[in-house]
């Protein structure tokens, strides 16, 4: 198995090629911007999006929660897309989330979709948490970033070779803070060039793109 | 005195025979078959070439008609115009508007396109002009209005102008939902198909008519008499003749010296980027200043109004242009028509040659300039096809399930809708004759909550049933939706090209130069310099919505290399060009080059019969090549490569990539491939698993998708609140299609695109009968080294290797030459 391995102020940590963070340290495991019922949301205004997606991205939860079988996971903001995307989830959905979180620590971090969690949730809902020289945060801040692993953006970036490109999600990360790609099965992407991103790392960062087995760094 | 012209003096009433005779004409004898038709109430199909008066033979039996009417009380809209164009509709419109003043005739004629103003537009609901020239978008969107009824129950005939270029399209399919629906709210009216030669005309006599249950009926037939043959040359040195390539730069001499000959040359090339090419190297050796414009689909409608109204005026010398001049509006002044590179075929080669010179009576004079050696080859074959008056003809498509989609949320916005009788309206559109109650069903439920198997929509429903049972839409900003994404053309993702002064900063004003494709302006880099609108670039950013540039004098520019505009090699051209290699008494007339390549061929070779497919094996360097000549044209071929790759992967023969041409398929490894069994390689179950498998990661299936995703209403082009950037559609519809696919393959919308993909992109069709073709007739050859015929091939190897696939080896790529400069000690 092919593994990425960073270090972000001093913490060894592995890049999983899904998307996902995986901490040997602490036994933990991080998803970022897993956008539940992001289809569904779309269906108000007329645009009927296969209704699969929060089922599509909770089997991707599983099977990595099976392969590293974490003690905590983290689930780092904008877990659900809207305010009553969480009311949307269907009985089968709502079973296999409980099932997942049975003997885990599961943390929800607030993002800005979802600042109040609701309430049937289980599990601890915080707005950022601190483990060892890390801060786990929805939203990457302008300062006091050193140690901080955030998601929001939905970093994407693109590779051009001989006149082809592919573009796929990514980690981004400077040694000092990460970045996490979104999770999410419908989440869209926002590219690395963009201020939003670039200006967050004063020096220079790599970005490590998500392949179908592995992730590839490449600098940013 | 001839049959026609005595029909022509007992059939035309006066003011019109009058008039033919005040310009010293005579009406032709289509014309005249056109009004007896008409008279008898039936609908017909004229097919003529270009310059035989086409289009007033089309209106002149609603003038008649109308001109014998007493004033109308009200307004009343009598004969609707559809073009496929709608520069045509409002050049047709301005055309007719002679005839009518000169004869005094009160009969008012308008056009409506996206141009038309809203006040217009509204006005023109109350009160409908006589004749009323539009395009498949735009009556569309007149069917979806509610007062439909009322606007076209008058209605008493139909032009279909161009009719071949429209009908086997997805605009044609989205013209005979809307005929269809025309069919029930004027029943009785008559139709007539203007249309250039075809091959075979049965297909869009059936087009024109309501198809009932069982069987089918026809429009009658009126061929127009057939202009003087043309004549056409083929530019050839007997010096040089390229290899491979597209740009013809060593005939552009001879180009330049036909230019120098005629009053106005067109000059056809088959994509944008050849036009930009062309237009640099014919400026290079224009020393005489001779006035040659530009014109392509994406430059600014501005500058191309402009180059129009040049041509109109008479003032320009050549106009190098692509396929956007095939069809439309009348040059008389062109006489000289000049086809850079391949023909792909003949009735597209038939259809560009009637451009020049619209008399019947005189030759069009056309020059052929192949860019390589097999389009040497398919230049000659082309030649004797037009010259022996045969024609490819054309794969008709079925219907497509996504453009029904958009028509029955149309209908269901225009009144609620019978389910029963939209399926028997559905149905008489001659696309949709085949199309299964079931499908139909299918595609309602699609429109009303997404036809999901898990229904989750239920509540969000578009369309509900009425206490009555019939189908109406849920909410009335449903029917604004529809309106904003009407119509089935789809653009690649564009960004304006913004033209600064040096010095501005990136994102401050510029003129618009046109539109170019995001994802080529997204692998520049601010600095890089390419070809655009006939200027040298340097590319200095996007900002939004576009890119902006300053000019440049960069010599070593990049011509973007666009996706569009690229059709394959016709069917037919590629039988004829198959039977003459196979023929080696006929290679006496090519070029001393070619008839030697061949002959180099034969004797290192072999040169394959008609029906045979040679594959030949050699190694080279440090790799192992296979190469296969099946002359499908470049789409089949990519399909193949992607299947046939996989298959050798499976053998562990190890392929490393292929690349194309239109004539061969090139595939090349680290094993020596002799020993594969051919048979099997090529045998028709690739089709199978295989292609399955390569259609769950196809960029271009994906594209494919997002295609029939908008067309279906899936995805909103433009929303009420703000309009997506294509990128943002691009994107999200990737990630719909891998969780569709996932949870659903059986869904209407992933047939759909099976569909399109089998005609279109992919031209699995196409693989298919080629497949079945070859069986039992492969010729092997192992070869020592590389053979002639496979030089082209090899040669297109260096340049992009699968257009719009790319694979996780850039990947790789990326990140090792990030390991090289980190570990670089100087």
């Amino acid at each position: 198995m092919h593994e990425t391995r960073v270090e972000v102020n001093g913490e060894e940590l592995l890049l999983e090629a899904a998307g996902a963070l995986w901490w040997p340290g602490e036994a933990t495991l991080v998803f970022a911007d897993l956008h539940f019922e992001k289809g569904s949301f779309y269906a108000r205004s007329g645009q009927m999006l296969p209704p699969y997606d929060t089922r599509a991205t909770i089997a991707r939860i599983e099977t990595l929660v099976a392969r590293r079988k974490p003690s905590r996971v983290i689930a780092l903001g904008d877990s659900f897309h809207d305010p009553y995307a969480a009311e949307r989830l269907d009985e089968e959905e709502r079973a296999r989330l409980a099932k997942l979180r049975e003997g885990l620590e599961w943390i929800w971090i607030a993002g800005n979709h979802d600042p109040v969690p609701p309430h049937w949730l289980e599990g601890r809902v915080a707005d950022e948490i601190a483990i060892g020289g890390l801060l786990f945060r929805h939203e990457p801040s302008d300062m006091n970033a050193r140690g901080e692993i955030a998601g929001h953006l939905h970093p994407c970036a693109t590779v051009t070779r001989r006149g082809r490109s592919l573009r796929r999600r990514c980690f981004v990360s400077d040694g000092k803070r990460l970045l996490m790609p979104a999770f999410g099965a419908y989440a869209g992407g926002l590219d690395v060039r963009d201020r939003a991103v670039s200006g967050l790392f004063k020096d220079k960062f790599l970005t490590y793109l998500l392949g179908a087995a592995r992730v590839y760094a490449v600098a940013g | 005195m001839s049959a026609a012209a005595q029909i022509a003096t007992t059939a035309l009433p006066e003011p019109f025979a009058g008039w033919f005779a005040a310009r010293g004409w005579r009406p032709r004898a289509h014309q005249l078959a056109l009004i007896a038709r008409a008279e008898e109430g039936r609908s017909a199909l004229l097919v003529a070439p270009t310059g035989g008066g086409k289009t007033l033979a089309g209106f002149l039996p609603s003038l008649i008609d109308l001109a014998g009417k007493p004033p109308r009380r009200r307004a009343q809209l009598h004969t609707l115009y559809i073009s496929p164009l709608k520069a045509l509709a409002v050049d047709v419109a301005r055309n007719l508007e002679t005839p009518v003043s000169e004869m005094g005739l009160a009969v008012r004629i308008e056009t409506r396109t996206g141009d038309t103003p809203p006040s217009r537009r509204l006005r023109q609901r109350h009160s409908p002009p006589d004749i009323l020239l539009t395009t498949p978008e735009q009556f569309a969107l007149l069917l979806s209005g509610r007062d439909t009824r009322r606007l076209f129950e008058t209605v008493q005939a139909v032009v279909l102008d161009e009719l071949h270029a429209l009908a086997n399209s997805k605009r044609g399919d989205l013209l005979s939902l809307g005929l269809a629906r025309l069919a029930k709210l004027a029943p009785g009216h008559r139709r007539i198909g203007l249309s250039a030669t075809v091959a075979d005309p049965a297909p869009l006599q059936r087009y024109l008519l309501p198809q009932p249950l069982e069987g089918e009926t026809l429009a009658d037939l009126v061929r127009g008499a057939p202009g003087a043959p043309p004549e056409i040359s083929i530019s050839a040195s007997e010096a040089y003749v390229p290899w491979a390539g597209h740009l013809a730069t060593h005939a552009m001499p001879d180009v330049m010296n036909a230019i120098r000959a005629s009053k106005t040359a067109l000059v056809f090339v088959n994509t944008r980027s050849q036009a930009e090419r062309t237009f640099q190297e014919l400026w290079k050796l224009n020393d005489e200043n001779l006035p040659i414009a530009l014109h392509h689909g994406s430059l600014a409608p501005e500058q191309r109004r402009k180059v129009e109204a040049a041509m109109a005026r008479g003032t320009l010398r050549g106009v190098v242009c692509t396929s956007t001049l095939d069809l439309g509006i009348d040059w008389g002044e062109v006489d000289k028509v000049i086809c850079v590179g391949a023909p792909k075929g003949a009735a597209r080669l038939v259809q560009r040659i009637g451009r020049a010179n619209h008399r019947l009576d005189e030759p069009s004079q056309a020059l052929l300039v192949p860019s390589n050696r097999f389009e040497v080859l398919e230049c000659e074959a082309a030649r004797d096809a037009v010259l022996a008056g045969e024609l490819d003809g054309d794969q008709w498509r079925k219907g497509g399930l996504d453009v029904l989609a958009q028509h029955v949320l149309g209908m269901a916005c225009a009144t609620p809708f019978d389910a029963d009788a939209l399926f028997r309206e559905v149905k008489s559109a001659a696309p949709y004759r085949h199309l299964s109650r079931v499908d139909f069903d299918k595609v309602v439920d699609f429109v009303a909550t997404g036809g999901y198997a898990l229904k989750r929509y239920d509540r969000y429903a578009k369309l509900r049933p009425t206490p009555e049972g019939l189908w109406r839409i849920a909410h009335p900003r449903i029917a604004q939706a529809y309106r904003l994404n009407v119509g089935v053309i789809i653009e690649d993702p564009m960004l304006d090209v913004r033209l600064q002064s040096k010095g501005k900063p990136a994102g401050a004003g510029g003129r618009n130069l046109g539109r170019m494709e995001e994802y080529f302006l997204e692998q520049l880099t601010p600095g890089d310099s390419f070809v655009f609108a006939g200027h040298v670039l340097r590319f200095e950013g996007i900002r939004e919505t576009a890119a902006y540039v300053t000019k440049s004098n960069d010599p070593v520019a990049q011509v973007p290399s666009y996706q569009g505009g690229k059709f394959p090699l016709s069917t037919f051209l590629a039988n004829r060009v198959r039977q003459m290699l196979a023929k080696p008494e006929t290679w006496k007339r090519l070029p001393c080059p070619v008839g030697e390549w061949l002959r180099i061929q034969e004797w290192r070779s072999v040169i394959p019969e008609a029906n045979q497919l040679l594959v030949e094996t050699f190694p080279r360097g440090s790799r192992e090549y296979l190469v296969c000549y099946p002359f499908e044209g470049r789409l089949a071929h990519q399909t193949l490569g992607m299947l046939v790759t996989r298959r050798l992967e499976r053998l562990r023969m190890r392929p490393l990539g292929f690349s194309t041409n239109e004539y061969a398929l090139a595939v090349w490894g680290l094993r020596d491939m002799s020993g594969v069994d051919m048979g099997k390689l090529f045998d028709e179950d690739m089709l199978g698993d295989d292609l399955d498998a390569w259609l769950a990661e196809s960029a271009l299936y994906k594209r494919t998708f997002r295609n029939c995703a908008i067309i279906a209403g899936l995805i909103e082009r433009r929303t009420t609140a703000s309009e997506k950037t294509g990128r943002q559609v691009t994107f999200s519809s990737d990630l719909i299609y891998d969780v569709l696919r996932a949870h659903e393959p059986d869904h209407i919308l992933l047939r759909a695109t099976y569909e399109d993909a089998a005609t279109g992109l992919l031209d699995i069709e196409r693989l298919a009968a080629m497949l079945k073709r070859i069986k039992g007739h492969i010729v092997v050859r192992p070869l020592d080294r590389v053979s002639p015929l496979a030089v082209p091939a090899l040669l297109e190897i260096s340049k992009e290797m699968v257009a719009g696939e790319a694979h996780e080896d850039i990947l790789h790529e990326a990140e090792e030459s990030l390991i090289e400069e980190a570990m670089r000690l100087a």
